[in-house]
């Protein structure tokens, strides 16, 4: 295999795992994201093992790996750099921020769930990915 | 409390948390959905889009081996066993969203993925905030929605 496709399967197997955490886990159901988010009504804890074991598992896998000079099959990590707050940072978040309150829907699950595609799931694809150009367009304005 | 749910979103968090390890182990790159996916339909780079393709059919097929499986893994809410949950409102409510959550994600450059999953792992300041200011959006959001205008349904 040539190492342009070693890349291709290794990104594929990452979205694979991902997609499965995101199924096992109930992430795809928006009903138990909004469960999370609804502090005030019948509150639904499983988001936050979600995160919560996503991050644990993370933290100690990062600082394994990130001892290696450079990924397996990359030149170098591509790791950010910023450590500045700026409103675009935080206005962004809190666009976000609403939309997932709206829909209970963020970009993984989102995805993830074409498996069972609806019509709102759709509407909101074509959406975000609109949105996409949009912040793109107005970043390049600047 | 429902511990066998919340048992699962645990075990699938340990599932997205390696596989944000996997893909900075072999591609050096951060797991964060809206930049993998946002960036191959923005701009395409050359060179440097096969794997985020891979990636997003990857996602997809994740919860399809699932269903294929159809052993009843998934975690839907009210229904254990299925895999994809019922969207939590019509288009018109849609199309606001995922223009807010496009919109969002590309200018705070991060979702929940790169900046929660990701950016906490690193233990990055800027992630950190972001995190803090979606969720505290959101659920500001559902406030409004189910209490104040849905009359606490």
């Amino acid at each position: 295999m040539t190492s342009e496709t070693l890349k291709t399967l290794m990104g594929y197997i990452a979205g694979l795992i991902f997609g499965l955490g995101l199924a096992v886990s109930g992430m795809t159901d928006p009903a138990r994201v909004l469960g999370f988010l609804d502090l005030f009504g019948a509150w639904d804890p499983t988001l936050m093992f979600v995160l919560g074991g996503a991050v644990a598992t993370n933290f100690i896998g990062y600082r394994l790996v990130l001892r290696r000079p450079n990924p397996v099959f990359g030149e170098h990590f591509h790791l950010p750099t910023r450590q500045d707050l700026d409103g675009r940072l935080i206005g962004g978040a809190a666009l976000f921020g609403i939309g997932w309150g709206l829909s209970g829907y963020c970009p993984g699950p989102a995805f993830a769930s074409i498996a069972g595609l609806t019509g709102p799931l759709l509407a909101m694809l074509v959406t975000m990915v609109v949105g996409w150009f949009l912040a793109r367009a107005v970043l390049a304005s600047r | 409390m429902d511990w066998s749910s919340s048992l699962q979103g645990l075990a699938g968090g340990i599932l997205i948390g390696l596989s944000a390890t996997w893909l900075m182990a072999t591609l050096g790159r951060i797991a964060g959905i809206s930049g993998i996916i946002g960036n191959l339909v923005t701009a395409r780079p050359k060179g440097d889009s096969a794997w985020r393709v891979a990636f997003l059919l990857g996602l997809i097929s994740g919860p399809v081996v699932l269903l294929l499986l159809g052993g009843g893994l998934g975690n839907v809410a009210g229904s254990p066993g299925e895999v994809v949950g019922a969207p939590a409102g019509g288009v018109p409510l849609m199309l606001v969203a995922g223009l807010l959550v496009g919109l969002g994600t590309g200018l705070g450059s991060g979702c929940t993925s790169g900046h929660g999953v990701c950016g906490l792992s690193r233990l990055s300041m800027r992630s950190l905030v972001a995190t803090l200011t979606f969720l505290v959006a959101a659920i500001v959001t559902v406030f409004v929605v189910r209490h104040v205008i849905g009359g606490g349904a």
